[in-house]
């Protein structure tokens, strides 16, 4: 076991392989080929569902993008609704999501003593830890309920007035997984905003407090401009969460294929109207579905791929974690 | 003169400061009515699951298998031994793999292969779980002929491997050099000391991200039902259907009966003990969660 090669253990093992010894050797190719397991699986992912909703792409062409007749029977694929669908869900969602998130991860950072923010923040990370079934679970049988005999009509009446805010509030529907979606995300988006903000450098508050300003203004001008960026990654990685969530959604949302006419009234996401349709689906429609979960994995494949490099951007060197 | 000058402008600095003032209350008070609406929904959703999950809860559930729907009584143990079975596969397949991917992000990820790895695992931990499910779906269903317990456990342990592979990461990260350099300085080889040195030193950290991992996956259901399909009866057997909790809370939700419901929500309180039983043995274990790494 003496030394006897050179072996300088900060180098990158990779430009000296000639000289590893035969164990490092292995090992080194052994890790490389679980990295590139990752990298198999996500282009495996994007070939197998291009492969087998091949038939359906062909049939359908590029109007499935917008079209908003969906009938099997008929063999007419357009999933414009379900996109309006998911747009107006996860929209939502993004921006009464981060509204609420961004003022509690500012309240665990700059105001909350430590006793108070730890338990606060873990309470709002156990949100996160609670499956998505279980959401819907509650979603039907307690906030479903609430939407139809109260909150529903407290927003009828008073912003009724409004176009798309008229309606009949039902137990299920596009509103229920509006506020649905929302509380799910919410957790998300707080835990990265937090990373961010308790990021930026405390020399910032200290020059701006230093100044006179007060505690908002302090925010307002030295850590909410450094942090924005951050935040916004955050925003759009909860975005990314609302948009593929699935069964809470599916169990909430009324599952209907016509566009919605108004905020309560039944209709489908992408992720929604594969799981419901997907069992009882056989050729051409199996096809298409599988074609709607392909435009889902491109959609939320680049929604990620901005959040991370918009939060890599703030926090340098340093990764968030995210606990989901 | 001069006083009479200066009143007006001090009047305004002093109108300024409490107008300066009042914003910064009012915010703060936002600040405080968001903390309120972020915790309530946890507080509802927690009392719910006990008040509704608590009466259905029984020994029959753990022990029997469902009766024909329509028939009230029976359990729900073919979807408790269904979804353990394929939890613990899916950490079996995917945890190998996403300690792998750890190591080779902290040993020899500080270059452009690297971070493209890490650039790829961030994204994969945010594809849409259905997406993993249909995937599987393509690969093994459709090509074996049949839906299986083990299509069902490829599926989740697609999920589980970010997640685990970031945490394994920055955990070996935190490992101090010193004791890197005290086994090199012993004459050991890189592999010998990432293995016999530093995983063990990143051990805990390890486990939390895979204890992490395990509460995520448990409570999956999209994945599960194009892939594992489900099963009215105990099976062990991971080449046939399988049932599991999330799917059966998913059917019996929207079942017809009352006694679906009343199962569901019981399944629900299971499902949700274990996953928060887990999260809190591991805060407390191992100290607060993982956060930025230096």
């Amino acid at each position: 076991m003496a030394v006897t090669t050179s072996d300088r253990p900060n180098r990158a093992a990779g430009s000296m392989k000639n000289r590893l010894k035969p164990g490092d050797w292995t090992f080194t190719v052994l890790t490389s080929l679980t990295a590139l397991v990752v990298v198999v699986v996500i282009a495996g992912m994007f070939f197998e569902l291009t492969h087998d909703s091949w038939p359906a792409i062909k049939a359908n062409g590029i109007a499935f993008l917008w079209h908003t007749n969906w009938d099997p029977a008929r063999e007419a694929f357009g999933i414009g609704s379900f996109i309006v669908g998911t747009l107006i869900t996860s929209v939502f969602a993004l921006i009464f999501a981060t509204l609420v998130a961004v003022l509690v991860a500012l309240f665990l950072v700059e105001i909350a003593p430590r006793f108070v923010s730890r338990p606060v923040s873990y309470v709002v990370e156990l949100l996160a830890a609670i499956p998505s079934v279980v959401y819907g679970l509650w979603g039907i049988f307690v906030m479903g309920v609430f939407i139809r005999d109260h909150l529903g009509h407290f927003i009828v009446s008073y912003l009724g007035w409004l176009p798309f805010m008229n309606g009949t509030p039902l137990i299920t529907g596009l509103f229920s997984a509006c506020l649905i979606l929302t509380i799910m995300i919410l957790p998300t988006v707080m835990a990265v905003s937090r990373d961010v903000i308790a990021a930026v450098p405390g020399s910032q508050r200290e020059g701006i407090a230093a100044l006179g300003a007060t505690r908002w203004e302090m925010i307002r001008i030295a850590v909410l401009p450094y942090a924005r960026s951050g935040i916004m990654g955050a925003a759009i990685l909860g975005l990314a969460r609302a948009v593929g969530e699935t069964l809470a959604v599916t169990l909430v949302i009324g599952n209907s294929v016509t566009l919605p006419s108004n905020i309560f009234a039944p209709a489908y996401t992408m992720a929604s109207v594969i799981a419901n349709q997907f069992p009882e689906s056989a050729g051409l429609h199996q096809a298409a579905l599988i074609e709607v979960a392909l435009v889902l994995l491109a959609i939320t494949f680049l929604i990620n791929a901005l959040a991370r490099l918009l939060v890599w951007k703030v926090t340098g060197g340093q990764r968030v974690t995210v606990q989901e | 003169m001069t006083a009479i000058q200066a009143s007006p402008v001090r009047s305004r600095s002093v109108s300024m400061y409490r107008r300066r003032k009042l914003t910064d209350r009012l915010m703060t008070g936002a600040m405080i009515v968001a903390v309120i609406l972020a915790v309530i929904p946890l507080f509802l959703i927690l009392f719910y699951i006990v008040k509704e999950g608590l009466p259905g809860l029984n020994w029959a559930l753990l022990t029997e298998e469902p009766n024909r729907p329509g028939r009230p009584g029976g359990g729900a143990h073919n979807s408790i031994v269904g979804s353990a079975i394929m939890v613990g596969l899916a950490l079996a397949i995917g945890v190998p793999v996403a300690v792998g991917c750890g190591v080779f992000l902290s040993e020899y990820g500080q270059n452009r292969a690297g971070t493209v790895i890490r650039f790829l695992i961030e994204v994969m931990a945010g594809i849409p779980s259905i997406t993993a499910g249909l995937f599987i779906y393509g690969l093994v269903v459709v090509r074996q002929g049949h839906f299986s317990g083990l299509a069902g456990s490829l599926a989740l342990a697609i999920l589980l491997i970010p997640i685990v592979a970031r945490i394994t990461e920055e955990m070996l990260l935190l490992v101090p050099r010193s004791l890197r350099e005290a086994s090199y300085a012993l004459g050991a080889p890189r592999w010998r000391t990432v293995l016999r040195i530093v995983l063990p030193t990143a051990l805990p950290g390890i486990i939390t991200g895979i204890m992490l991992g395990l509460s995520r996956i448990a409570g999956e259901a999209a994945p599960l039902l194009f892939t594992a399909l489900g099963n009215q009866f105990l099976t062990t057997d991971i080449t046939t259907p399988m049932d599991s909790i999330p799917r059966r809370i998913y059917i019996y939700a929207t079942g017809p009966y009352d006694y679906w419901h009343e199962q569901a929500w019981a399944l629900s309180l299971i499902l949700v003990g274990v996953i928060l039983a887990i999260s809190l043995t591991v805060r407390a274990l191992f100290g607060s969660r993982v956060t930025v790494r230096q």
